[in-house]
C-alpha cells in the first residue's frame, strides 16, 4: 500500500496514472483547483480500488500556500512513496508574444509554481530512501521553437531544475523522474487537429507508471519521441529557420 | 474538431463536428450554444448502421465521461458515468470481487465494449433476456442533460415519461451524464456450459422449451448457409453460473480489464481492414463447418468456462469488423412474436440460404414475456434472428428488403442498433410509439438514423401527440 500524492489531479494524463496506483490499491493524495471534478475522480478512484484517497483544494499558482499544503499530506496520507506533478497549462502563444501578463501567467504556472513545489518535496523527502518525484515536462522544453517558446521556455528549465535535483538527491536514494510527453489527446488539446503522432492518455499514464517503478530519470512518451526530439534539436539553424515548427 | 466517426458496420461515412467533454458539468454550455445542432451522444459506436451518427451534425463523444461515482457493495447499487463501459465494469467490480458478494453484470450484449451511456439507448438485451430482461430494467436513475441547459433526474416515479423515452430512446432525449444501476449478485465468474448440436430448426425450438426454465443464458448459433432438411442446423449454447467456489478454470479472457478498443494484450488485431472483403462464400462456408466439427460429431459438449469466452466470443479479436473491408457490412435483426415465430424463422432462414449472401454470424435468441421498460425497447416475445451481411450494394439491400417482409408480416420489427437501411414507413409500422419518443426529444438533438426513418426532425415535432 504505497503512499502516491498527485498534483494536478484532474489532469487527463494524471487521472489515468492515478488509476493504475488504485488498481494497486495505493492510498492516494490528490491536489487539483476544482473542486467539483476533483471529488469526482476521487469517487472514481476508490470505486477502482484505491485504499484511502484524500484531496486537498489548491490553486498551484498560489505558491504561498504550498508548504500548508504539504504540512496537510504529511498528516493525511503520511510518508509520500510517488509524488507526481502534473498541472500545467498550454497558452496561446500568439497572445504570450503580445502581452505581457499571459506570458506571465503561462511562465508561472508552468515553471514558477512546480518549481517551488518540487522545492518543498524535496526538503520533505531527501530522506525517503526509494521515494520517487515525478513531474511533467515536455518535448516542448527540447528546443525553443518560434511556434511556442514560452511554455517551451518554461517546460525547459523545470527539466534542468530536475536535473539539478536528480543530481542532488540520487546520491540519497531518492529518485527524481522526468517526463516529456509529445502530443497527448487531452483537454488541453482538444482544439488541435489529430494525426498519427497524437497519443491517448491512458497509453501515456502507462509509460509515466513504467518510468516511475523504473526510477528511469528521462522518458518520452511515447518513445519514438526520443527520436524525434534528438533530430529536432540537432537541426542546424540555418536549416531550422526555414521552418515553421 | 473533426476526426472520423464509423459506426460498427463501416456502412455510412459521414462528416461531423465531435467534441469528447471530460466533465459532466461542461455539458449544459455544450448543449446550450456550444455545439452546432442537431446533436447526438456516442458511446462506442457498437451499433452497426446511422443510429450512433448524425450526418452533418455534433456528436458527443461520451468516452471522456468514464467514472465511477459510487459502489455499494452491500446492495449492489453501482453509480457511474455514462461513458463506463461495460468491460470496465466487469474488470474493476466483478473480477475483483470478494467472493461472497460477487457482483455482476445483470445484462450483457455479445460484446463487452459498449457505454452505460449506449447500452440505455438501445435498451441492450443478452442471453437471459427470459429470465432478466433488457438493461433497461436494471436501471434505477439517471441525469439526462438536455439543451435547454436543464439537468433532469430520471427514474421510476421521477420524469418517468421522460424516463421511459430515454430507455431505448437512441439519444434522442438528451446526453445521459450518470446512471444508478443495479448490479446482480451469482455464484460464480465461471460458467457451467452445454453445447448442444441441433440438425434442424425444430430441435432448436424443443430445445429452448427445455432449457429456458433452468439455464440463465440461452443462444444458438446457426449455419445460415444449410438448405432443405439441414435448415437451422447449428449449436445451441445454453449456461449459468457455476455453484460458488467452483474453478479456477484456464481461460483468457479477452482484454477483460481494457475496455478499450485498441489493441489491448492477448486479443488478436485486424491492423487495417482487408482489401476487398476477406469474408466470402467460401471462407463462410469453410468457417460454419469448423464450427460444426467443434462439436467433433457429438451431441452434446459440456464444459466449465469462464463468462468472457462464452459471452464475448467475438470481443478477442480486435476490430473484426474491419474484416469486411472498405465497404463495411450489416446486420440485420429482427424479433418476430411466439405464434408465428418458427415458420417466419424458417422463411428468413431460407431466404438468406437462397440468396448465398454469406453470411458469417447468425444468431437465434428467444425474447421472453416482460414489459418493455423503454418506450421504443426492441424485444417482443418470441424469436430473435441476427446476422451480418458484407456490403455488397443493391443484391444486400434487396435481400434485407425481403427479409423485411417477412418479418413485417409475422408482426415483427428490427432492431434499430443494428439497422441502416429500413423503411421509414415499415419502422413507423412497426414501432408506433415512435411519435410518443418524438415529443420526449429534444428538439436539438437527432441521428441519421431518426431522419431516415422520420423523415426529418422538425415535422414530427409537429405532428407528434403531446
Ligand atoms: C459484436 C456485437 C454484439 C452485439 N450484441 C448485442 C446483443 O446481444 N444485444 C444487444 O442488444 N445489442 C448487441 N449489440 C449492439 C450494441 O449492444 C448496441 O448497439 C449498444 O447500444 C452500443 O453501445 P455503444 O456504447 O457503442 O453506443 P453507440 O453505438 O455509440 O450509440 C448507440 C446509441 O446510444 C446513444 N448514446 C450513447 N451514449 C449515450 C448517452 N450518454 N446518453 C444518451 N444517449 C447515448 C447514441 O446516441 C446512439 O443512439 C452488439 C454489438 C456488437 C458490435
Ligand atoms: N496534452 C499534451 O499534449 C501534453 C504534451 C506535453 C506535456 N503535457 C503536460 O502534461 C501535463 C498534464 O496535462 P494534460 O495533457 O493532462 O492536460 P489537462 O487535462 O488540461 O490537465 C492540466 C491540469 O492542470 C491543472 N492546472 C493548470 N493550472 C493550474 C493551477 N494554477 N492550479 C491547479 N491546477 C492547475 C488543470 O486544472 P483545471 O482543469 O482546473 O484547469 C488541469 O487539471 C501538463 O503539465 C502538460 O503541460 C501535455
Amino acid at each position: 500500500m504505497k503512499n502516491v500524492a498527485i498534483f494536478g489531479a484532474t489532469s487527463a494524463i494524471a487521472e489515468q496514472v492515478a488509476r493504475l496506483f488504485a488498481a494497486e490499491g495505493c492510498r492516494l493524495y490528490l491536489v487539483a483547483r476544482r473542486a467539483d471534478q476533483l471529488e469526482r475522480v476521487a469517487a472514481d478512484l476508490r470505486v477502482r480500488g484505491a485504499a484511502e484517497v484524500f484531496t486537498f483544494l489548491l490553486d498551484f499558482d498560489d505558491t504561498a500556500n504550498h508548504a500548508s499544503m504539504l504540512d496537510d499530506c504529511a498528516r493525511r496520507l503520511g510518508d509520500i512513496a510517488v509524488a507526481l506533478v502534473a498541472f500545467g497549462t498550454l497558452g496561446d502563444q500568439e497572445r504570450c508574444k503580445r502581452d505581457v501578463a499571459a506570458a506571465q501567467a503561462e511562465l508561472r504556472t508552468n515553471f514558477m509554481a512546480p518549481a517551488l513545489l518540487l522545492t518543498g518535496l524535496a526538503q520533505r523527502m531527501e530522506d525517503r530512501r526509494g521515494a520517487v518525484i515525478a513531474a511533467i515536462g515536455s518535448v516542448a522544453g527540447d528546443r525553443g521553437r518560434q511556434s511556442n517558446y514560452v511554455y517551451g521556455a518554461a517546460k525547459g528549465g523545470l527539466d534542468i531544475l530536475l536535473e539539478g535535483l536528480r543530481h542532488r538527491l540520487a546520491p540519497r536514494g531518492v529518485a527524481v523522474v522526468t517526463i516529456k510527453p509529445g502530443f497527448v489527446d487531452t483537454p488541453m488539446t482538444a482544439s488541435f487537429p489529430k494525426g498519427p503522432l497524437w497519443a491517448k492518455p491512458d497509453k501515456v499514464a502507462g509509460d509515466i507508471r513504467r518510468a516511475i517503478e523504473k526510477r528511469r530519470p528521462v522518458t518520452y512518451t511515447p518513445g519514438f519521441w526520443r527520436l524525434i526530439m534528438l533530430v529536432i534539436k540537432s537541426v542546424p539553424r540555418a536549416i531550422f529557420y526555414k521552418t515553421k515548427l | 474538431m473533426t476526426r472520423s466517426y464509423l459506426s460498427w458496420g463501416r456502412f455510412h461515412r459521414f462528416g461531423h463536428e465531435a467534441v469528447r467533454p471530460s466533465r459532466d458539468q461542461d455539458m449544459p454550455g455544450l448543449l446550450g450554444g456550444a455545439l452546432p445542432h442537431p446533436m447526438l451522444a456516442y458511446g462506442m459506436g457498437r451499433s452497426y448502421g446511422d443510429s450512433c451518427l448524425n450526418d452533418g451534425g455534433a456528436l458527443i463523444d461520451m468516452r471522456g465521461l468514464d467514472r465511477f461515482l459510487d459502489f455499494d457493495r452491500d446492495t449492489g447499487v453501482l453509480t457511474c458515468e455514462a461513458g463506463v463501459s461495460l468491460a470496465t465494469i466487469l474488470g474493476v467490480i466483478s473480477r475483483r470481487a470478494e467472493p461472497d458478494a460477487l457482483w455482476f453484470l445483470p445484462v450483457s450484449p455479445g460484446t463487452k465494449f459498449v457505454t452505460v451511456g449506449g447500452a440505455i439507448a438501445n435498451d441492450v438485451h443478452g442471453k437471459n433476456h427470459h429470465g432478466a430482461g433488457t438493461f433497461g430494467e436494471h436501471v434505477l436513475s439517471f441525469r439526462l442533460a438536455r439543451s435547454d441547459g436543464s439537468v433532469m433526474t430520471c427514474g421510476p416515479g421521477e420524469n418517468e415519461p421522460l424516463f421511459r423515452a430515454t430507455i431505448g430512446g437512441l439519444g434522442l432525449t438528451g446526453v445521459i451524464l450518470d446512471v444508478r444501476l443495479q448490479l446482480r449478485l451469482v455464484s460464480s465468474l465461471i460458467l457451467e456450459v452445454e453445447d448442444i448440436r441441433v440438425d434442424s430448426l425444430d430441435e432448436f425450438y424443443r430445445l429452448s422449451e427445455d432449457s429456458l426454465a433452468e439455464w440463465e443464458y440461452t443462444a444458438a448459433w446457426i449455419d445460415c448457409l444449410a438448405f432443405g432438411t439441414a435448415l437451422g442446423r447449428g449449436i445451441y449454447t445454453r449456461a449459468r453460473h457455476a455453484p460458488a467456489g467452483t474453478g479456477p478454470v484456464r481461460s483468457r479472457p479477452a482484454g477483460a480489464d481494457s475496455g478499450k478498443t485498441g489493441s489491448a494484450k492477448g486479443r488478436l488485431g485486424v491492423p487495417v481492414s482487408a482489401p476487398d472483403g476477406m469474408l466470402n462464400n467460401t471462407f463462410v462456408k469453410a468457417f460454419n463447418a469448423v464450427y460444426h466439427r467443434k462439436l467433433a460429431g457429438r451431441k452434446v459438449v459440456r464444459r466449465l468456462v469462464d463468462f468472457d469466452p462464452v459471452f464475448y466470443p467475438l470481443d478477442a479479436i480486435n476490430d473484426w469488423n474491419r474484416l469486411y473491408g472498405n465497404a463495411g457490412f450489416l446486420q440485420y435483426q429482427s424479433a418476430v412474436p411466439d405464434q408465428d415465430a418458427y415458420q417466419t424463422t424458417r422463411d428468413q432462414l431460407g431466404l438468406i440460404a437462397e440468396a448465398g449472401q454469406g453470411s458469417f454470424l447468425a444468431v437465434l435468441k428467444t425474447f421472453g414475456e416482460r414489459r418493455n421498460p423503454g418506450l421504443l425497447s426492441f424485444p417482443v416475445a418470441g424469436t430473435t434472428l441476427a446476422l451480418d451481411f458484407p456490403n455488397r450494394g443493391n443484391p444486400t439491400l434487396d435481400l434485407l428488403e425481403r427479409l423485411d417482409e417477412v418479418t413485417a408480416r409475422a408482426g415483427g420489427r428490427v432492431y434499430p442498433a443494428k439497422d441502416g437501411r429500413v423503411s421509414a414507413a415499415r419502422f413507423q409500422a412497426s414501432y408506433p410509439q415512435w411519435r410518443d419518443l418524438a415529443a420526449h426529444a429534444d428538439p436539438a438533438f437527432s441521428s441519421s438514423f431518426w431522419r431516415r426513418v422520420t423523415g426529418g426532425h422538425a415535422d414530427h415535432q409537429d405532428e407528434s401527440p403531446t
